[in-house]
């Protein structure tokens, strides 16, 4: 398994707030790791520092290195390509007010394809990949924003897969969905896999157990564990993690 | 007790009437404008009215075609200055400027907002008539002139509104883009803005509104040459200065025929109301 | 405690200026959003600086003599009348926008007819240019009900003109006011009108003194819509006499050409009553924000 990211000593403040305190860790390619904890606890926080949306925060500061396929993105990387290569899936399926097509078709043309033949192309993978093509085929110029809300997530996904990232991260792509819209965006990760790196923040710890490889444990800014997904939740090392996945809090 | 009761029910038929009070001031204006105004149209004939080509009442020639396209000119002017400045700059007070400069930024516009049209018209006579004439052709007093002064005065209107409708655009589709790989201004122009267009849309329509019954600084500016104008550089009237300008004078059919140039204005304006108010429910949704 | 970490996060000129080579278009797309806030306000310091460095010299004493004539043209009496116009105005308009309001918030049910209509008519009369206005005023106040050219047809014109402003910030007040209020009230064995007069008004008080100034600048700014109703008399004006407001005054003397000078003194005096209005509007809005935060 080679290593997709490395982080080591990352400490993230916002203003006065030490938000994340010297986080160390690598993730491994083509595996999905999932990060745990409470609210508040930093990990969604850490996980936009991943592609560089903390950036957008006013008084957020980072320091550390994180490198992607040993190259640091926060050194002279180009935070677009960054971007592009680092891909991320909202808790809310947040879908462009317009077409579908044009949704899925706006990253490709970000990045500068215009040939309407390569579009199509990309249009129809993309949303093949995120099992959603059957459902939208013949409504493709119709407002994504008529589509229910597992849909929306799924189109996002597929959004996401058409700039053919190498690594998604996915902040609790789930939240905000039913059960059944749920399962599948679950089946869709564990299928995503085989072809990217997949990091993905949940609440819900039984689905850290039903989708992901390894498993992280924030609390209060810091890793507490990590590891095997399955070794974590049956004999945890830590009494903190211990106390959450039994629900002892959180 | 009971005259409580009775303050009560009083009080409440109170607040009524003065509710009404703006129903019956529509009423009113619509009533006295076109009870004035109509007849003249009539008289002088519907054709005639808005498709003569001649004012001139001293010879019972009342054709105000060339007010009409006078209003067009100055005002289509004002759009292409206003709109293109005052859009770019609620982008950038929406999405670009840090909140420091945001609190310069603001009431600069208000400024811009709240200065009386006589002053924006004295400044245009002192200042932009002699520099078109120096540095273009004519006199100065032309639709050009008018048209830069009015592209000024309609740009807070279009600013604010246009800025609030950004504004409320959800983050969401701004973070989404970016997280594709959209540059900041590539996410700004390709999704924020576009999810605002109604909004932005109804602030050009404001903007038309403005410049259309826009009286006093554009009469200072506009040289007022009741004719079909035939360069930028030429003066021309427009519908708001013809009543201005000879109102004062004017008695019998001149005088209604001014007032029936009112009711054309306020046509149009009725129009261009309804549009805002369309697109403005149209962003709520 | 670190106190002095070099973040890696943030951007120096130098990446931000690499990133814009790559993205040509963007670059462009800033360039464009930062020129057009230069060109607004390069034209409001220019136009303001303009009027004041050509106006203040001539901010003489006589200009401000308690009568006017031709030769000292003493904008004393259009400021005099300025003032019984504001407050005439206001004297109409105020009531009835704020018991408009009290009726649209307090007593009309969701969804009436009417609240519809009035909301519509109100919108109506926002859009409606001054000079119809004058117009109007013109034909009614001063023809119809044979009131003259008068400060009191031109307060009664300027009155239908800003009932809007003060209605629907009215309005936006008293929604502000949190029904708990309301309800604490009635708990109490209020009634309805004891409630409106004693919570519901004094805690929308600021809301309301926002919109009563707004219309003061549109008012004091006003000239389409005066001249056909108030008139140009030059002299203080008592209320069924005709007078001539500062704006107005404004307009006289640019029109004839022979005051240039006076023009812009009275332009000053103007763009000080303008950056006032401004000044205290923005104050109640920042308390108001204070309040409700």
């Amino acid at each position: 398994m080679s290593e997709k990211f490395k982080i080591s000593n990352l400490d993230l403040y916002y203003g006065d707030f030490h938000a994340l305190k010297d986080i160390n860790m690598s993730i491994h390619a083509n595996e999905i790791t999932a990060f745990i904890g409470p609210s508040g606890c930093g990990k969604s926080t850490f996980l936009k520092s991943l592609n560089r949306m903390n950036d957008l925060v006013e008084g957020c500061k980072i320091t550390g290195n994180v490198l992607l396929d040993g190259e640091d993105i926060y050194k002279g990387m180009d935070v677009n390509l960054l971007r592009k290569r680092v891909g991320m899936v909202f808790q809310k399926p947040n879908p462009f007010p317009m077409s579908i097509y044009d949704n899925i078709a706006y990253g490709p043309r970000t990045h500068g394809i215009r040939s309407k033949a390569k579009l199509d192309e990309i249009v129809e993978k993309s949303l093949r990949d995120a099992a959603i093509w059957d459902e939208v085929k013949d409504r493709l110029k119709k407002s994504a924003l008529g589509m229910s809300g597992g849909q929306q997530q799924r189109l996002c996904i597929a959004r996401a897969l058409a700039v053919e990232p190498e690594v998604i991260l996915m902040d609790e792509p789930t939240s905000a969905l039913d059960p059944i819209s749920t399962s599948k965006i679950e089946d869709l990760v564990i299928e995503l896999k085989k072809q990217y790196t997949i990091v993905m923040v949940t609440h819900n710890m039984q689905q850290a157990v039903r989708v992901s490889d390894k498993t992280v444990f924030f609390l209060l800014g810091e890793v507490i564990e990590a590891g095997e997904t399955e070794k974590l939740f049956s004999i945890p090392q830590d009494k903190r993690t211990e106390d959450y996945i039994t629900g002892r809090f959180g | 007790m009971n005259i409580n009761k009775l303050k009560e029910i009083v009080m409440k038929y109170v607040f009524l009437f003065t509710a009404i009070i703006s129903i019956v001031a529509v009423v009113l204006i619509c009533v006295f404008l076109f009870a004035n105004g109509v007849p003249a149209m009539k008289e002088i004939g519907f054709a005639n009215f808005l498709g003569g080509t001649k004012w001139k009442p001293g010879n019972g020639l009342y054709g105000i075609f060339p007010m009409i396209l006078g209003s067009i000119y100055v005002t289509g002017g004002a759009l292409i200055i206003g709109v293109p400045i005052g859009i770019l700059m609620s982008i950038f007070m929406a999405r670009f400027c840090p909140d420091r400069l945001h609190k310069v930024l603001k009431p600069i516009v208000d400024l811009l907002a709240g200065i009386p049209s006589i002053v924006y018209g004295f400044f245009g006579l002192v200042v932009m008539v002699p520099f078109v004439r120096e540095h273009f052709k004519g006199n100065g007093q032309s639709i050009l002139t008018a048209a830069l002064l009015l592209g000024i005065m309609i740009l807070p209107t279009i600013i604010s509104v246009s800025e609030s409708s950004i504004r409320a655009v959800e983050e969401s589709y701004y973070e989404g883009a970016l997280a594709l790989g959209a540059t900041h201004e590539r996410s700004v122009f390709t999704v924020v803005v576009p999810a605002a267009k109604s909004g932005v849309f109804a602030a050009v329509v404001l903007g038309v509104g403005r410049a259309l019954g826009e009286t006093m600084a554009v009469m200072m500016v506009v040289g007022n040459q009741a004719r079909v104008p035939d360069s930028i550089f030429k003066g021309v009237r427009t519908l708001t200065t013809n009543i201005v300008l000879e109102m004062g004078y004017a008695t019998d059919l001149h005088r209604e025929a001014l007032i029936a140039t009112g009711v054309v204005l306020f046509v149009f304006i009725l129009i261009i109301n309804i549009s805002f108010s369309i697109l403005k429910r149209r962003g709520k949704e | 405690m670190e106190k002095n970490i070099t973040p890696i996060n943030q951007l120096s000129w130098k990446d931000r200026l690499k990133s814009y080579k790559k993205h040509p278009g963007s670059f462009i797309l800033l360039l464009l959003v930062g020129a057009s806030a230069v060109i607004t306000v390069t034209v409001l310091v220019y136009l303001v600086g303009y009027i004041l460095i050509h106006g203040v010299p001539y901010l003489r004493p006589s200009l401000f003599s308690l009568t006017y004539n031709s030769d000292n043209v003493s904008m004393m009496p259009a400021i005099i009348n300025t003032i019984t116009m504001v407050l005439l105005a206001l004297l109409f308009s105020v009531p009835f926008g704020i018991g408009a309001a009290i009726y649209l918030v307090e007593y009309a049910k969701k969804g009436n007819k009417l609240v519809e209509l009035v909301r519509i008519t109100a919108e109506t009369l926002t859009g409606i240019p001054s000079i119809i206005y004058g117009l109007f005023g013109m034909l009614f106040f001063v023809t119809a009900l044979h009131w003259g050219y008068s400060m009191l047809a031109g307060a009664a014109t300027l009155a239908i003109m800003v009932l809007p402003v003060i209605m629907r910030t009215t309005e936006e007040a008293l929604l502000c006011v949190p029904d708990m209020y309301r309800e604490g009230s009635f708990g109490l064995g209020a009634g309805k009108l004891r409630t409106i007069f004693k919570i519901v008004l004094p805690t929308a008080i600021p809301g309301i003194l926002s919109g009563i100034i707004l219309a003061i600048g549109r008012i004091v700014g006003e000239t389409a819509a005066l001249i056909y109703t108030a008139g140009t008399v030059a002299e203080a004006a008592g209320v069924m006499d005709s007078g001539r407001t500062l704006a107005i005054h404004m307009y006289s003397l640019s029109r004839e050409g022979l005051h240039t000078n006076e023009a812009y003194a009275t332009a000053v005096v103007l763009l000080i009553v303008v950056l006032l209005i401004n000044g205290l509007s923005s104050l109640i809005a920042r308390k108001l924000e204070a309040a409700t935060k």
